[in-house]
């Protein structure tokens, strides 16, 4: 390559407590050129950009840029580079213009005009084909348009190293072809662009070179056209790692929640769930694989009441077949009904008519146990709070991503943290904490929590004793369905396994599993199927036993799909 | 690699936890610190003896009887008001309003008192006085609580907004019951509270059982552990089904209901008239500091509003400059809040040396 080099990292290397986010990372950025940054989850793609962009400073190892030994504390010192970020989420005023949301923060010492900026701004848009108008406040914009005013701040600060984090994340494939479209025009004008990205058919679309992470280190930097998706996703994901996880086979296979074409959309009207369908069944793990940000926090929340949806059913099929009727949840009238639809059965399987029979005799077949149900009951959990999904008497349980701050209160100790989903039991005005604290000690005993006392704030516990704890007591609650995001992550080996085995013994006592991960190994190991997500869509359900990481990887990446997505979305634009 | 960032010879590092007697620790000095150097200012800015001046200031709190009884009944206003406002603070709902909220409770109590005076005997007069004090208060915490709920406004605004509309509301109800002009409602001659040992003692005792009440219903009922876990995160609140509107909403309705009781003990057991300026005088916010310093614990609100009203006691009336008696007041709380700080943080110094060394090898 002629091109002059841009920016250089030689052995760079940042460390997050013991974590280490970046280790020896060396990365040649040319004039001129797109470099794509390709890699999984957390495998510090971000990190090292930002350490370009002065967001953080490297522990060792040092940036040039032009050659020259650049010390880059904050991004002003990057900009005095000529580096500028567009950052995932934008940092904008919305009161502003897009206008005064470019010259924010910049003190050249000239007099400011408002007229000037506008010209300015509306000169650079043009050179490089942006449609913007910079008069235009930023309530107002649409997020491609947002993302626009980002990239023109970087350009206003005369930045020619232009760092990109998922772009294309928020945007629509029409919007991202634009996009690229302009970066291309920027490559000609010699700039040089890093892209962080995860799909892959738009590394091979744009970018010139990719470099690839894996686990904090660079893979390799090899030239787009020599390479393929395959072999891209073979570097990303690395050689198959044996962890001999225990995987039974799943027993008496029942659907327990049927997630009919749901649809959720964020607070930028983005979709974050985009006609999601599938089904998890008692006795079974089913995985959920998708790069961060795919929808998966979305969609256990929504499962979970926290979120409300667009579209679309959460059915619930609680256990019911063959079991007793009860008066505890449905009235005289409800079971009486229910018996004339022909819903329930004696235990010979005889079907049950109360034509003739009177009140009391009802009430005496049904209280000794004798009338069993047909079918599980049917419902919609869909627009149900947490507490409204309780009281139908749905044990669902879930281990969320945000374990302090979500699913257990830092401040407080291992008892009242246990007594977070059950001090509503019972009529008196005062909680009981004979039974959590009886049920912290348990946990403590049985999964090896290590604490001074159950009445340690659990903020002071470490990562993996924490998950324990908050594993634990959702187990506890016996439920039908299980839903763990992350509940590995930050965790030691040991403590990864008792949480294998945890979920793998609720799945043998009947319980419907969700498993979200993002090591794919365990998923591949651990779970009995596959559901893969990309950008909110399903893209796959995959055979655990059979599913490979690279498959897998691929579906994340979501590159067929997006064909398929772009077809029907021109054949319909020609419809038109 | 040079640094062109000048770099402080130490940091600043948050700490886990300091176990109880070190933290104990850490605030006694804290106050003696204080204390000397309040006696270090007393030499240099009065001219006086450290020992005259502390002396002074124990006199005026402790040196007769009346005194003392006068000083604890200060110390129950104050709790009272603090208590009051304690399960907000728990829930992270900044109260800024006791004032108001007392202030309204006390114009209730006068409003039923000053018409219903003449026809009710006085037991059912207390009743009526205390429940539309209650109400009154209730009122106050309710609508600041309701707009927080349903349209997330600022509840710190709203509140002490809340304040001057109950201020100006006892302006305008004194300007409509004095025809003479003065803007003074003299006192009323009904609906005091029966004097037991003295006009203080019931006042005392029933703040003392509301300490208690509060005690247990923030650590031992369901809606007080309902309370802390909205306060400590509300999305760990909503994933375990608590409804947050409906706890904030119920919660300041307590907080400004139990700020009614303390409008009504101030209108029935002291002032029987109400005032803007003085029927509450600025106690809504002292209450702040008292519930703050006791970490929102009701029973330690018992030392902290006796030792502020001690400070505020001991130096209303000193005999010397009028500054001085606020330096002292002023010195001893910046030491008590300042060493939070180091409670909360320790200052690590960098080993200048060894990071050179490590640098150059």
């Amino acid at each position: 390559m002629n091109k002059p080099i841009a920016l250089e990292m030689k052995n760079v290397s940042k460390y997050f407590g013991s974590l280490a986010a970046n280790k020896n990372v060396d990365l040649t950025v040319y004039r001129g050129e797109i470099l794509a940054i390709l890699g999984e989850n957390g495998c510090g793609k971000t990190t090292l950009m930002n350490m370009i962009a002065g967001i953080y400073y490297p522990d060792s190892g040092s940036v040039y840029v032009d050659g020259k030994e650049a010390v880059i504390h904050s991004p002003k010192d990057a900009f005095r580079h000529g580096i500028g970020m567009v950052h995932q989420h934008f940092k904008l005023v919305d009161i502003f213009t897009a206008a005064e949301n470019i010259v924010l923060g910049i003190d050249d010492g000239k007099k400011y005009s408002i007229n000037e900026v506008n010209h300015k701004v509306s000169e650079i848009a043009d050179k490089y084909g942006f449609h913007i108008d910079p008069k235009k406040k930023i309530y107002d914009m649409s997020v491609s348009e947002k993302q626009t005013v980002e990239i023109l701040k970087v350009l206003y600060r005369g930045a020619d190293i232009l760092i990109l984090d998922e772009p294309s994340a928020v945007l629509t494939p029409q919007e991202t072809d634009k996009l690229f479209d302009v970066l291309r025009r920027m490559r000609e004008d010699g700039k040089s662009i890093l892209i962080i990205t995860h799909k892959l058919h738009e590394v091979l679309s744009i970018s010139d070179r990719v470099a690839v992470l894996r686990k904090g280190e660079h893979i390799a930097t090899v030239e787009t056209a020599t390479t393929t998706a395959p072999l891209l996703t073979e570097m990303m994901v690395g050689q198959k790692v044996e962890l001999n996880i225990n995987r039974p086979e799943p027993k008496n296979v029942r659907d327990r929640l049927e997630i009919v074409d749901i649809s959720m959309k964020d607070a930028d009207g983005v979709n974050v769930l985009d006609h999601v369908s599938f089904t998890a069944r008692s006795g079974e793990i089913l995985g959920i694989a998708g790069i961060a940000g795919s929808g998966q926090r979305e969609l256990l929340e929504a499962i979970a009441g926290l979120k409300d949806l667009e579209s679309g059913k959460i059915i619930f099929n609680r256990p019911k077949k063959n079991l007793p009727v009860s008066f505890y949840h449905k009235t005289y009238a409800e079971v009486v009904a229910l018996a004339n639809e022909g819903r329930f059965h004696y235990e010979d399987g005889t079907p049950v008519d109360f034509t003739g029979m009177s009140h009391s005799h009802i009430c005496e077949l049904v209280n000794s146990g004798k009338v069993l149900f047909n079918e599980d009951d049917v419902m919609d959990l869909r627009d149900k709070t947490p507490l409204q999904i309780r009281e139908l008497g749905v044990r669902l349980s879930f281990v969320p991503e945000d374990r302090l701050g979500m699913g257990l209160v830092g401040n407080m100790d291992l008892v009242d943290n246990m007594m977070l989903r059950s001090y509503r039991k019972g009529h008196s005005l005062f909680v009981d904490r004979k039974k959590p604290s009886d049920l912290a000690k348990k946990i403590v005993d049985d999964l090896n929590v290590s604490t001074p006392s159950t009445h340690t704030p659990v903020r002071r516990l470490s990562g993996g004793n924490v998950q324990k704890v908050l594993v634990g007591r959702e187990i506890a609650a016996a439920p039908t369905v299980l839903m763990a995001a992350y509940p590995v992550r930050g965790l030691d080996i040991n403590s990864s396994y008792t949480i294998y085995d945890l979920l793998t013994e609720q799945k043998e006592n009947g319980v419907a599993v969700i498993f979200v991960g993002e090591d794919l190994d365990v998923l591949v190991e651990l779970c009995d199927r596959i559901l893969v997500l990309c950008a909110g869509r399903v893209t796959a359900v995959l055979d655990g036993k059979t599913a490979t990481k690279e498959e897998i990887g691929l579906y994340m990446t979501k590159t067929d799909f997006d064909n398929e997505e772009k077809e029907s979305g021109t054949n319909e634009e020609s419809q038109i | 690699m040079k640094n062109r960032k000048f770099e402080l010879p130490f940091h600043i590092v948050k700490r886990d936890t300091m176990p109880l007697w070190k933290s104990l620790a850490v605030r006694v000095a804290a106050i003696v610190i204080s204390l000397l150097l309040c006696s270090v200012l007393s030499v240099l800015l009065i001219n006086k003896s450290p020992l005259v001046f502390f002396e002074t200031m124990f006199k005026a709190v402790f040196s007769r009887d009346i005194l003392i009884w006068q000083f604890a009944k200060d110390t129950a206003v104050l709790l009272c008001i603090a208590l009051a406002i304690t399960p907000a603070f728990r829930m992270r709902f900044w109260n800024i309003g006791a004032e108001g909220q007392t202030l309204i409770g006390a114009l209730a109590a006068v409003t039923v008192a000053f018409y219903l005076g003449e026809s009710l005997p006085n037991g059912i007069l207390l009743i009526v006085m205390f429940a539309a004090a209650v109400l009154a208060g209730g009122l106050w915490g309710f609508l600041p609580a309701v707009f927080k709920a349903k349209w997330n406004a600022n509840e710190t605004l709203f509140t002490l907004m809340m304040n001057y509309v109950a201020m100006e509301l006892v302006n305008f109800c004194i300007s409509v019951w004095v025809q003479s002009g003065s803007g003074v409602l003299t006192p009323l001659s009904v609906g005091h509270l029966p004097t037991v040992l003295n006009s203080y003692f019931l006042l005392i005792a029933i703040v003392l059982v509301i300490t208690v009440i509060i005690h247990i219903y923030l650590r031992q009922t369901k809606q007080g552990y309902e309370i802390s876990v909205v306060g400590e995160s509300e999305n760990t609140a909503r994933y375990v089904g608590i409804e947050v509107n409906k706890v904030i909403i119920r919660t300041m309705i307590i907080s400004g209901a139990i700020c009614g009781i303390a409008g009504f003990l101030i209108v029935g057991a002291l002032d029987h008239t109400v005032s803007a300026e003085s029927t509450v005088g600025g106690l809504g916010f002292i209450a702040i500091m008292v519930s703050w310093l006791a970490k929102f614990n009701p029973l330690a609100m018992i030392g902290t509003s006796a030792f502020i009203t001690f400070l505020r006691r001991g130096t209303k009336n000193l005999a010397i400059r009028a500054a001085f008696p606020d330096i002292v007041v002023g010195t001893v709380l910046f030491f008590i809040i300042g060493c939070e700080f180091f409670i909360n943080y320790k200052i690590k110094f960098r080993k200048a040396n060894t990071t050179d060394k490590g640098g150059k090898a």
